[in-house]
């Protein structure tokens, strides 16, 4: 749940959002993950534990993927985030989406976003990762409907993709 | 007609782009205009009656709208099948986490404090928490004996069987409770006004339960309630009769507050308050010839409800129809019951009481094995049912399955001989033993007994001026595939591309019951139906001359828009007809108890570490026949995540109880499998087909649940020569039965009991 910000405590917060300047006026320990949900219209990323535990918050905060519902809006302040709207954001992003529809690495969709935004991440430090490497790297984020292996098989589809280019 | 082959193939999920980019829309992505949010204040205590309500002087409750029982304008209860359950407890709680009152303020970070500012006195009654507590009847708190439903099933004479036998087998079998853990957690919005009554949006897989609850809980006729499902992030059975609670609940405030309201429980509420597999015990008692042959035997199965009925009867039904196995039994006795506790009432799962009594099926076939001295192997293959054989209700196996031939592939898939020897040979020496095991089991598809009957569906397809065809059903997609192999049935019975076809939300107003979305009955009863009601649109259009036998997509287009010019809609309705020799006894428990079953064989591959005693799953191979596979990258996805939740089952998810009341209810430390825990799952299809379903398509949902706990016991029996028989079986309960045993001596002597 929310914490309990006061009105009168509120401030102005401007970041960088999927490549747009955007300012919102919220209580600073808002979760970031409220904040773009709830002031930015940014839906895509989910709830499912509130605790940092189930990964489906996840966005890009500077280039590291951070459970957005275990930080507070202060500390994006002026940062670049990129979320699962953000397509054309980052360069791997719209492989990796093309790559899940693809292999059926998305069921339910309630982690997708979370998971997409994993596998940049992973994609990121490791450009050619090994199955170990893509296990390792998306252990953060809960999938309940696929038991993974058509993730690992999106992952790797992309990987293959991105090589061949 | 163009040749299409789109059942059979790998097209995409068609709501799939939304999903993966983020614009799929689920319920709590939705605000309204003057939107408000719920709360719900819940029982404390696991049984009492209520004395006293206050609420603190914190909280300025004039700014807050409170619901009670009081306010319901209809029947107080969540109507289901015996409409036991109330919709806010009255004057008595018979579980934690009952609901009491209801809260609803705009601003939802205001609302937890609110809770926790209501008090509330109890008078507390003694309460019960297991099925054993049940049974004694040291507290009887529900009808006369705390028993929700039994069933009793008798084939042949079983009494006699024991003299001739030479072993008699007996074990003891335990399933604890499962969390469905969906990631997104329940949430629905309500809106009320007195000319259009009320309309709920949800994240839920039964959009007529809800519509039928909302009814009987409003006082309404059918026409003042709307029930439309959003986009539902998972739901594994745990959506199918929980949000007709979650939707009363919000119906309720936004009736007395007259705003539409969002009620969208956080992890913990949803883990602690709603419904959770139904813990099993399951005993079993087998008469067996020289040879292993199963003579009779006689099966005790029984299942912790919780506090209320709910669809506690219709588990039941299902697990004690799953729990003979795949095998055949000259005789049976099987007796079940489900029975009352004060814990919060169990519900579906993905399984629906098979994965209990298959468990005890399975790990009792190994137990057998070991008396008769053969293997798990051998043990299966002399008992497997044939065609033209009966099952426990008698029905008799039309289906061309041979079960011996899907074991072998199984055994070759997984490379099981030699490794079996391998890991013989080399565990002898090893702290880290390592074991195979097996699980065979079939899986009914579609409503018990006469269910289908009873459910009628009806299902839509129409086609607009523009040639558009849409798909009118109330089954929900969930994760599982509805949209997508619905619209391919479709799109192969009207020989249209995939894309042409589209499929209607969920929306009561919209779309005809086509039943709820469960039972592994969407692909073969509600496709069959789709596919008929898509060949009406057809032969409509041919009856008015307006289309030729043979067509192309354009010459479709154009049929339509002469036949809705002339005639305003193009609609083809088809109704479930149940075939003539589907016959069930409801009072006997005797008779086709499914219009068909898939079949499998599953092999575990695991590891035991000695050190830390622990369990990895190396490799899992899943071989099932599931008649034709309408979409093979869809129904592999089924079948890996269906193994993945058993993994789960196994190894990995326990709900730990205190006064009936669930104390690990956070992802922090009810544990389910991450990307790093499951070994690579090897999935196989045979498609041996089905003349009931769409396409010869059986169900495949819930299949994958029931074989892998099992599977996975008898692999780590086979590793280290110790039995255990209760699931899940962490590393603690490892250690337990193996701190005092001297395992590395002689791993081959088995060690019988110590479960």
């Amino acid at each position: 749940m929310n914490s309990s910000p006061e009105e009168s405590a509120k401030c102005e917060v401007s970041f960088i959002v999927n490549g747009e300047a955007r300012k919102a006026f919220v209580h600073p320990m808002e979760r970031l993950l409220d904040v773009l949900r709830n002031e930015l219209g940014l839906t895509g990323a989910k709830e499912g534990c509130g605790e940092g535990e189930c990964g489906s918050c996840s966005v890009l905060l500077d280039g590291l993927l951070v459970n957005s519902c275990l930080v507070p809006v202060a500390q994006a302040t002026g940062a670049s985030i990129i979320t699962i709207e953000g397509i054309s954001a980052h360069a791997l992003m719209k492989p990796l989406q093309e790559a899940f529809l693809e292999c059926g690495g998305a069921q339910c969709g309630i982690c997708t976003p979370g998971m997409i935004l994993a596998a940049v991440q992973l994609l990121e430090k490791k450009p050619e990762p090994a199955l170990a490497d893509i296990r390792e790297g998306l252990a953060g984020n809960l999938c309940r409907c696929t038991g993974y292996m058509q993730i690992f098989e999106a992952v790797a589809r992309a990987t293959r993709q991105r090589a061949a280019k | 007609m163009t040749v299409s082959h789109i059942v059979g193939a790998a097209v995409a999920r068609k709501e799939g782009r939304d999903k993966v980019t983020g614009a799929a829309r689920y319920v709590d992505d939705m605000v309204l205009p003057g939107m408000i949010y719920g709360a719900t204040v819940r029982s404390s205590v696991a049984r009492g009656k209520i004395k006293k309500i206050s609420f603190g002087s914190s909280v300025d409750w004039n700014e807050f709208v409170v619901v009670s029982a009081k306010d319901i304008p209809g029947k107080n209860c969540i109507a289901l099948i015996l409409d036991d359950q109330p919709c806010l407890a009255a004057e008595a709680v018979n579980h934690a986490e009952e609901p009491i009152l209801l809260l609803a303020h705009p601003e939802r970070h205001k609302l937890r404090k609110a809770v926790e500012a209501v008090s509330i006195e109890y008078e507390a009654l003694p309460s019960i928490h297991t099925i054993e507590e049940s049974e004694q009847k040291s507290a009887v708190i529900w009808g006369t004996d705390n028993t929700f439903k039994s069933y009793l099933v008798e084939k042949g004479d079983v009494d006699s069987v024991w003299k001739e036998a030479a072993h008699i087998v007996e074990g003891e079998y335990f399933t604890g409770a499962q969390e469905q853990l969906y990631i997104e957690n329940n949430g629905v919005i309500a809106a009320f006004d007195e000319e259009n009554g009320v309309t709920v949006w949800g994240s839920l897989q039964c959009p007529y339960y809800v519509h039928k609850a909302l009814m009987v809980l409003c006082g309404l006729p059918d026409n003042k309630v709307r029930v439309v499902q959003m986009e539902t992030g998972g739901a594994f059975g745990g959506k199918e009769e929980y949000p007709s609670m979650i939707a009363a609940h919000a119906a309720l405030l936004a009736r007395k507050s007259g705003k539409p309201v969002k009620i969208v429980y956080d992890r913990m509420e949803d883990m602690a308050a709603t419904t959770k597999r139904h813990p099993s015990r399951t005993r079993h008692r087998t008469a067996v010839d020289r040879d292993g042959k199963i003579l009779g035997g006689e099966i005790e199965f029984t299942i912790d409800g919780g506090a209320y009925a709910t669809l506690s009867s219709v588990v039941l039904s299902r697990g004690t129809i799953h729990a003979g196995g795949p095998y055949y039994w000259p005789s049976a006795r099987i007796r079940a019951k489900a029975v009352a506790t004060n814990t919060p009432p169990h519900g579906a799962f993905r399984g629906f009481g098979a994965p209990q009594s298959l468990f005890a099926m399975e790990r009792h076939m190994d137990r057998i094995a070991q008396v008769v001295g053969i293997s798990p192997v051998e043990i299966r293959r002399r008992n497997f049912l044939k065609p033209g054989q009966a099952t426990t209700t008698e029905q008799i196996i039309r289906e061309n399955i041979h079960l011996d031939r899907l074991l072998d592939r199984a055994l070759e898939l997984s490379d099981y001989d030699a490794k079996k020897k391998r890991f013989a040979k080399e565990n002898k020496t090893a702290t880290r033993k390592k074991g195979i095991g097996i699980a065979a089991f079939l899986h009914g598809a579609g409503f018990t007994g006469s269910g289908e009957r009873y459910l009628n569906s009806l299902v839509g397809v129409e086609a607009s001026a523009d040639g558009n065809v849409r798909v009118l059903v109330s089954s929900a997609e969930f994760g599982q595939g509805t949209n997508t192999v619905l619209c391919q049935i479709a799109a192969e019975a009207l020989g249209l591309p995939y894309e042409d076809v589209a499929i209607a939300r969920p929306d009561t107003t919209v779309v005809p019951n086509s039943g709820p979305t469960v039972a592994s009955r969407t692909a073969m009863i509600v496709g069959k139906l789709v596919q008929s009601a898509a060949k009406g649109i057809q032969q409509t259009l041919a009856k008015r001359g307006v289309l030729k036998d043979d067509y192309t997509p354009e010459q479709f287009r154009a049929a339509c828009r002469e036949y809705v010019a002339a005639h305003g809609t193009l609609k083809s309705y088809a109704r479930y007809g149940a075939s003539g020799d589907v016959y069930w006894d409801d009072d006997k428990y005797r008779g086709e108890a499914y219009a068909a079953f898939a079949w499998a064989v599953y092999v575990a591959e695991v590891t035991v570490d000695l050190t830390a005693y622990s369990v990895t799953v190396d490799d899992f191979v899943a071989l099932q026949e599931v008649g034709k596979v309408i979409n093979p990258v869809l129904a592999a996805g089924q079948i890996t995540g269906g193994v993945a939740q058993a993994i789960g089952f196994a190894l990995y998810e326990k709900v730990v109880w205190q006064n009936g009341r669930m104390i690990n209810n956070q992802m922090t430390n009810y544990i389910m499998p991450t990307s790093a825990d499951l070994p690579p799952i090897r999935v196989f299809f045979e498609e041996l087909g089905n003349v009931h379903g769409a396409h010869g398509a059986k169900g495949i949902g819930e299949l994958p649940m029931d074989g892998p706990a099992p599977a996975i016991v008898n692999a780590v029996e086979d590793a280290i020569g110790v039995g255990f028989d209760s699931i899940p079986l962490l590393p603690e309960d490892l250690f337990e039965v193996l701190r005092d045993e001297s395992l590395e001596k002689d791993v081959s002597s088995p060690m019988r009991g110590l479960a």
